[in-house]
C-alpha cells in the first residue's frame, strides 16, 4: 500500500500529542508542584514553573514524614511478593502439567476458582485470618471442644509476612507458566529421562532456564502491582513504621482542619512513582511482553 | 494493575498423544513430589482465599455485635435490610454510573489513540511509550494527582475552570466529584486498553487490508469496517476487563480523592464494603455486601469466558 493522507497524518499525530500531553500534564503538575514551597502553592494562579525548593522538600519528606523508611518497605513488600508469587506459582504450575497423580484435576481447578474473587469482596474476613492466622485451629478447636487448649493468636498485623503472605497466591502465574509447558516439547523430557535426570533436576536444569523470559516479563508486571497495591497495606498496618510509601501519601493528604502541606504530598508522590516509572522505561519490552500474555 | 487476572483457559490442542486434558505426554508418575510443590500455593489459598470466603459467606447470614462478643443466626435478615436500605442502592446506582462511564471514556479515547498509532509511519516507539507511563503510577497517586488538578482552592485546571466561569467544586457537588473519580479512573486505565488494542491493530491480516485499499477504501473506512470488527474479541475481553477494573479496583482511587463524599454519591460499592466493615462496623451488612460483590465477581469471570473465549472471530 502507497496511500498518501498527509490530512489524516497530521490529525493522528494531534491525537497521540494530546494524548501524551494529557498523560503528562498531571506528572509535570507534581513535579512543579513538589519543587514549590508553601506559600507559592496556596498563590492563585499556580505557577507552571517549578520553582527552587525541590531537594528543600525532598528533605523534610524524608526526614519528619519518614519517606525514607516507607519506600524501603515498599521495595521490601514489593520484592516479596514477586518472588514469592514467581516461586509457589512455577512449581505449581510443574506440578500439574508433569504429574500424573490423584486429584491432579482437583488441585488445578482449587487454584483456578481463586481468580473469582478479588481480595476486594471479601475484605473482612481476609483480614481477620491475617490478625489471627491461627484462627481456623482455634475455630476447629472450639468444635471439638478444645478451646482450652488451643487458643493461639498469630497476628500477622504490621509485620511483612503479613503484607506479604497472603497476595503470594496467584492463579494468573500459574496458568501462565502453565500455558507455557504446554508448549515446550515432549522430547526435551524425553531425553532428561534418558540421560537419567530426576523430575527435579529436568524442572532445575531444563525448564526453569527455558522459562526465563516469561519468568522476567511476569516478574515486572508483579512488581509494579506490589509497588502499587493499596487496599492490603491500608488495612493490615496501623503502626507508621511498616507502611507502605502508597499509604504514607494518604496521610500526607490535606485535611479541612490543618495547613494544606500539598507541596510536601507531591514531592513524596513523585519519589514513590519514580522506581516503577523507571522501571518501566528501562524494560518496556518485558513489560508489554508480560501484559499481553498475563492478560491473555 | 490491572490485576493480573482472567488468563484465557485455552484448551490444549487434542493431540494423539495426549492423555488427560492439561498433562505433558512425557510425564512423571509419582505423588509426593507434586504434592509438595503444590502444598505452598495450596495451603496459602486456603488460609487467605478458601476460608475467608467460606466466612465471608457464613457471615452473612449472622449478626455480630460490634465488639464481636455476641453472634447469632439471622437467616437472609442481612440481605433483607441491605436490600431496603436506600443508602445501597444509591451506592448502587453510583457504582453503575461510574462503571459504564469509565468503561465508555476509557475504550473510545484507547482506541482513538491506538487507531492513530496505527496509521502514522514514524514516531510510534516514542508515543507508546509516553503513553504507557500512567501504567506504572500507582491508582492512588492518580487520584491524588488529579484531585490535586481539580481542586478548587489550589488545583491549576479548577482555577482555570472557575475563572471561564464554571462553578466547579467536587468537594460539594456530587457530578463533579463523580466526574473526577471517572477521570482519574480512566487516565490510569487507557493505558492498558491502549497497549491490547495497538497489538490487536499489528495482527490483522495484512492480505485483507491491502485489497480493501484496492478496492478503493480508506484510512478510516478499512478500519471501521474490517480492523473493528476484526478484534471484536479483543473489544469484548477489555470490556469485561475495564467492569472488573471499575468494580473491584478503583477503591483506592476513591479513597485518595473524594472518600465517597460528598454525601456517598462516590461511595461505590467496594468502598461501602470497606466503610461498613471497618469503619462504622456494621459487619453483618458488609458480610452481605460482599457476598452480593462476590456473586458479581464470579458473573463477569462467566462472561468472561462465555464471550471471550468463544472468540468472535473471522480467521482466514
Amino acid at each position: 500500500m502507497n496511500e498518501r493522507t498527509p490530512v489524516l497524518d497530521i490529525v493522528c499525530h494531534l491525537i497521540l500529542l494530546l494524548g501524551a500531553g494529557l498523560v503528562c500534564l498531571p506528572i509535570y503538575f507534581v513535579f512543579v508542584t513538589g519543587s514549590l514551597s508553601q506559600q507559592e502553592v496556596m498563590r492563585v494562579p499556580l505557577s507552571w514553573l517549578p520553582g527552587d525548593q525541590f531537594l528543600t522538600n525532598t528533605m523534610t519528606v524524608l526526614r519528619s514524614a519518614n519517606f525514607g523508611r516507607l519506600l524501603l518497605n515498599s521495595f521490601i513488600v514489593a520484592c516479596g511478593i514477586t518472588v514469592g508469587k514467581l516461586a509457589v506459582s512455577v512449581i505449581a504450575a510443574f506440578a500439574v502439567t508433569y504429574f500424573r497423580f490423584p486429584f491432579r484435576l482437583t488441585a488445578f481447578w482449587l487454584i483456578f476458582m481463586s481468580l473469582m474473587l478479588p481480595i476486594e469482596v471479601r475484605i473482612v474476613p481476609t483480614y481477620e485470618s491475617a490478625a489471627n492466622v491461627a484462627l481456623p485451629l482455634n475455630i476447629l478447636g472450639g468444635w471439638l471442644g478444645l478451646q482450652a487448649l488451643v487458643d493461639l493468636d498469630w497476628n500477622m498485623v504490621n509485620t511483612y509476612p503479613g503484607l506479604i503472605l497472603p497476595l503470594i497466591a496467584s492463579a494468573t502465574a500459574t496458568f501462565l507458566f502453565r500455558q507455557f509447558f504446554l508448549t515446550v516439547p515432549d522430547e526435551l523430557c524425553d531425553a532428561a529421562r534418558i540421560d537419567g535426570a530426576s523430575a527435579w533436576q529436568f524442572f532445575r536444569l531444563i525448564l526453569l532456564p527455558l522459562s526465563r523470559s516469561n519468568i522476567v516479563a511476569l516478574a515486572i508486571i508483579l512488581f509494579l502491582m506490589g509497588w502499587n497495591q493499596y487496599l492490603w497495606p491500608l488495612l493490615l498496618t496501623t503502626d507508621p513504621d511498616m507502611s507502605t510509601a502508597v499509604i504514607g501519601l494518604k496521610k500526607l493528604m490535606p485535611q479541612s482542619d490543618s495547613v494544606p502541606t500539598w507541596h510536601l504530598l507531591m514531592n513524596a508522590a513523585l519519589l514513590t512513582m519514580l522506581p516503577p516509572t523507571i522501571i518501566i522505561l528501562l524494560l518496556q519490552r518485558w513489560f508489554v511482553k508480560g501484559l499481553v500474555d498475563s492478560g491473555k | 494493575m490491572p490485576r493480573l487476572r482472567w488468563p484465557f483457559l485455552r484448551k490444549p490442542a487434542a493431540s494423539a498423544g495426549q492423555p488427560e486434558s492439561g498433562l505433558k505426554r512425557a510425564h512423571f508418575n509419582e505423588w509426593r513430589l507434586p504434592f509438595w510443590l503444590l502444598a505452598p500455593q495450596l495451603f496459602i489459598l486456603l488460609l487467605f482465599f478458601f476460608i475467608p470466603s467460606i466466612r465471608a459467606l457464613v457471615q452473612a447470614f449472622q449478626l455480630t455485635d460490634p465488639f464481636g462478643a455476641m453472634t447469632q443466626w439471622v437467616g437472609f435478615q442481612n440481605f433483607e435490610r441491605l436490600f431496603r436500605s436506600s443508602v445501597y442502592w444509591t451506592s448502587v446506582q453510583v457504582t453503575l454510573v461510574f462503571t459504564l462511564a469509565q468503561n465508555v471514556l476509557t475504550l473510545s479515547v484507547a482506541l482513538l489513540l491506538a487507531f492513530a498509532t496505527n496509521h502514522i509511519a514514524r514516531g510510534r516507539g516514542a508515543y507508546r511509550t509516553v503513553l504507557l507511563l500512567p501504567y506504572a503510577i500507582a491508582p492512588a497517586i492518580a487520584g491524588i494527582m488529579l484531585a490535586f488538578l481539580f481542586n478548587p482552592r489550589v488545583g491549576p485546571i479548577a482555577q482555570m475552570l472557575q475563572s471561564a466561569g464554571f462553578d466547579w467544586d467536587p468537594n460539594r457537588n456530587s457530578m463533579h466529584a463523580l466526574a473526577l473519580i471517572v477521570m482519574a479512573a480512566s487516565w490510569k486505565h487507557i493505558c492498558y486498553n491502549y497497549i491490547f488494542l495497538v497489538a490487536a491493530l499489528l495482527s490483522v491480516p495484512h492480505s485483507i487490508l491491502e485489497s480493501a485499499y484496492l478496492d478503493g477504501a480508506g484510512p478510516i473506512q478499512r478500519f471501521l469496517r474490517i480492523s473493528l470488527p476484526m478484534i471484536a474479541p479483543t473489544l469484548f475481553f477489555l470490556v469485561v476487563i475495564n467492569f472488573v477494573y471499575g468494580l473491584f479496583e478503583t477503591f483506592a482511587i476513591v479513597d485518595a480523592t473524594t472518600r465517597g463524599g460528598p454525601a456517598g454519591s462516590t461511595s461505590i460499592l467496594v468502598y461501602k464494603v470497606y466503610q461498613d466493615g471497618f469503619v462504622t462496623l456494621d459487619l453483618g451488612s458488609s458480610a452481605a455486601q460482599s457476598v452480593v460483590l462476590m456473586a458479581l465477581a464470579l458473573l463477569l469471570t462467566f462472561a468472561q469466558f462465555r464471550f471471550v473465549e468463544r472468540r468472535v472471530n473471522y480467521s482466514v
